[in-house]
């Protein structure tokens, strides 16, 4: 049988191991006296944060934004992926002339704790057994990822955000950031998010960690120990997340029933299709880039989300008071967080008598709409940022 | 009243006024400044751009997708919204003023929308076409069909609008709820405000729509 994916070169699985300890981005280290108190009861020291910025903090410390990164994403944002060799991940959005311009904005974007890109996680060094934490790593939270971000925040010593900005789990992030800290965040862009994990999201997710965990290259989590990485579990974990990414449009336009370089079936299992060459690219691209356990731990944060839960089942009690203003934008053809999510929100919010401003974008290109390029959707996020940054006293540089 | 005694407004460039309507240059003088204002049925968000020029802090609800997304690249708070259905998500006293602008005609309940409204906000501003203008009047009389205006041009078939009414019913469903009302305006077919101390049937008759400022309690 042919295999599913490609094995990924042992020089590139030797440069991701290597930037969980060691990132090609600045670093907050956080030593014994400053530890991260998890939601899970444990307090997680030492531990650090990876991080990119881009343009300049202002005199007034007023023009910081941070942009929270989605489940696979990073803290390089806009710049080629040490990895990869590849464009910055939201280089649409981020960049010279974009809505989000390092001309006029001083954007911050941290690889989550929890995550493999240099900020502590479970492919890191646990400096208590001088082995890779593995599953002795403990279980995260989105919580626990914006407590993290906050002290990098404060080493920054910026006090207040100008804005939060995130899709996907990076909204649940953003929303997070408004719940907990909303004295720090004078405006917040939500994209494509929820304030909870539905039922159907946790299920696919718990499809994608027993495809990892399926894999006997797993070894319970200790596959560091053994040199290899469970590629095809996680490439197949990949594949089902990526088909909830898309939609069935966006898949009948852009593959259709069409053949891979063929005429015929080839009454096999070879990809004979578009479609299924697609997947198998994506699932083994990411792999090259991402760590397994660390897949399981992020994958794991999004389902314990449930901002209402945190709030006696109330959504409205955790926006009480809010004086952050709000744009919510959700996509058409966007399953995994449809529009009834973000809805839901703005209806809280509006109980709250909070400042928010609320898009759903016609598209066909499913959940990824908000990492590709839909102008639409910049026009709103430039103006919503705009007039912002016209209400916080930004002059009008870039604008 | 005169155009020119409504206008100009404060904080408002001279220039800028001809951007505006006229009816909306008159509901933005019935707010004070520095308050905060929900807009039900804000189309394209002129009337909220033009009370967020004046520093009021205003937010919009709107139906239709477009209508949203174009206020919200403008940099209005704008969300998609029923007015029908949304209201009831507003707390009591969210607002001081909740205007409804050329919308209740297309509210499926308008006197709940309006319950509603004064719930919402302290003070209502209600604008609507008056079916009682004399010239929706000859078009039924006459012509025997449903009127159509240069302000109200679809046919009877594909009109959003469901609920016409005319001043007079207005007044009269205000008295019904116990709304006060604290100014009324007749504006024209060009949006300019008919003199004062006209009697309701004149307005009734001459007014091309109604502009309400209206508060709880003090009806019959």
């Amino acid at each position: 049988m042919v295999g599913v994916t490609t094995v990924p070169s042992p020089a590139i699985a030797e440069e991701r191991s290597h930037e969980a300890d060691h990132p090609s981005s600045q670093v907050a280290h956080f030593g014994a006296d400053q530890p991260l108190s998890l939601d899970c009861g444990i307090d997680l020291s030492p531990f650090q944060i990876a991080y990119q910025t881009y343009g300049e903090l202002n005199a007034e410390r007023s023009n910081a934004v941070l942009i929270c990164h989605a489940l696979t994403g990073d803290q390089h944002v806009a710049n080629v992926h040490p990895v990869t060799g590849k464009p910055g991940w939201w280089e649409t959005l981020v960049g010279p002339g974009r809505p989000l311009d390092p001309q006029r904005y001083f954007i911050i974007c941290a690889n989550v704790i929890g995550g493999c890109m240099g900020s502590t996680g479970p492919a890191s060094l646990n400096p208590a057994t001088g082995k890779v934490w593995g599953l002795d790593f403990p279980i995260i939270t989105i919580p626990d990822m914006v407590r993290a971000q906050a002290m990098l925040i404060d080493r920054l010593g910026i006090e207040t955000l100008f804005a939060v900005v995130g899709g996907s789990m990076g909204g649940m992030q953003v929303l997070q950031w408004t719940a907990a800290y909303p004295e720090r965040v004078f405006s917040a862009l939500a994209i494509a998010c929820s304030t909870r994990h539905s039922a159907q999201n946790i299920a696919f997710h718990e499809l994608g960690r027993q495809a990892v965990m399926a894999d006997p290259d797993w070894h319970n989590g200790r596959y560091a120990d053994h040199g290899i990485h469970p590629h095809r579990g996680l490439a197949v974990a990949r594949m089902a997340a990526h088909i909830t990414y898309l939609s069935d449009a966006a898949l009948h336009r852009k593959f259709g029933r069409r053949m891979q370089d063929r005429e015929l079936p080839t009454f096999s299992f070879d990809a004979d299709f578009q479609v299924e060459s697609y997947l198998r690219y994506q699932g083994s691209s990411f792999v090259e880039r991402f760590d397994a356990n660390s897949y399981l731990y992020l994958t794991r944060a999004m389902d314990y989300f449930d901002i209402a839960g945190d709030h006696d089942g109330v959504l409205a009690k955790a926006f009480a008071g809010v004086k952050t203003r709000f744009c919510v934008v959700s996509f058409t053809s966007d399953w995994l967080f449809p529009t009834s999510e973000s809805r839901a929100l703005v209806h809280a919010l509006n109980a709250s008598s909070a400042r928010v401003s609320f898009a759903e974008i016609e598209t066909d290109r499913g959940h990824d709409a908000f990492l590709l390029d839909v102008p639409e959707f910049f026009d709103i996020s430039r103006a919503f940022l705009q007039s912002a940054g016209k209400a916080r006293g930004l002059n009008g540089k870039g604008s | 009243m005169s155009v020119q005694e409504v206008l100009p407004l404060d904080g408002l460039a001279a220039e800028q006024e001809g951007h505006y309507r006229a009816d909306h240059l008159l509901v933005a003088e019935m707010v004070r400044r520095g308050s905060k204002v929900l807009d039900v049925g804000c189309g394209d968000g002129d009337l909220l751009q033009l009370l967020e020029n004046r520093g009021i802090d205003g937010r919009g609800i709107e139906l239709s997708r477009e209508g949203v997304n174009r206020c919200v690249a403008k940099g209005l708070a704008v969300v998609q919204g029923d007015a029908d259905t949304d209201l009831v998500n507003y707390p009591d006293d969210a607002f001081d003023y909740v205007i409804l602008s050329q919308t209740l005609q297309a509210t499926r309940q308008p006197r709940v929308v309006l319950e509603n409204l004064l719930r919402i906000g302290h003070r209502a501003i209600v604008s609507f076409p008056n079916f009682g203008y004399w010239k929706m009047r000859l078009q039924l009389l006459i012509g025997g069909h449903m009127p159509r205006t240069e302000n109200l041009p679809a046919t009877w078939y594909d009109t959003a609008n469901i609920h016409f009414c005319t001043i007079k019913d207005f007044v009269q469903l205000c008295d019904e709820i116990g709304v006060k009302m604290e100014r009324a305006e007749a504006l024209d077919l060009y949006g300019r405000p008919l003199r004062l101390r006209l009697p309701w049937w004149v307005w009734n008759l001459f007014g091309e729509q109604g502009v309400f400022l209206l508060s709880r309690g003090g009806g019959k």
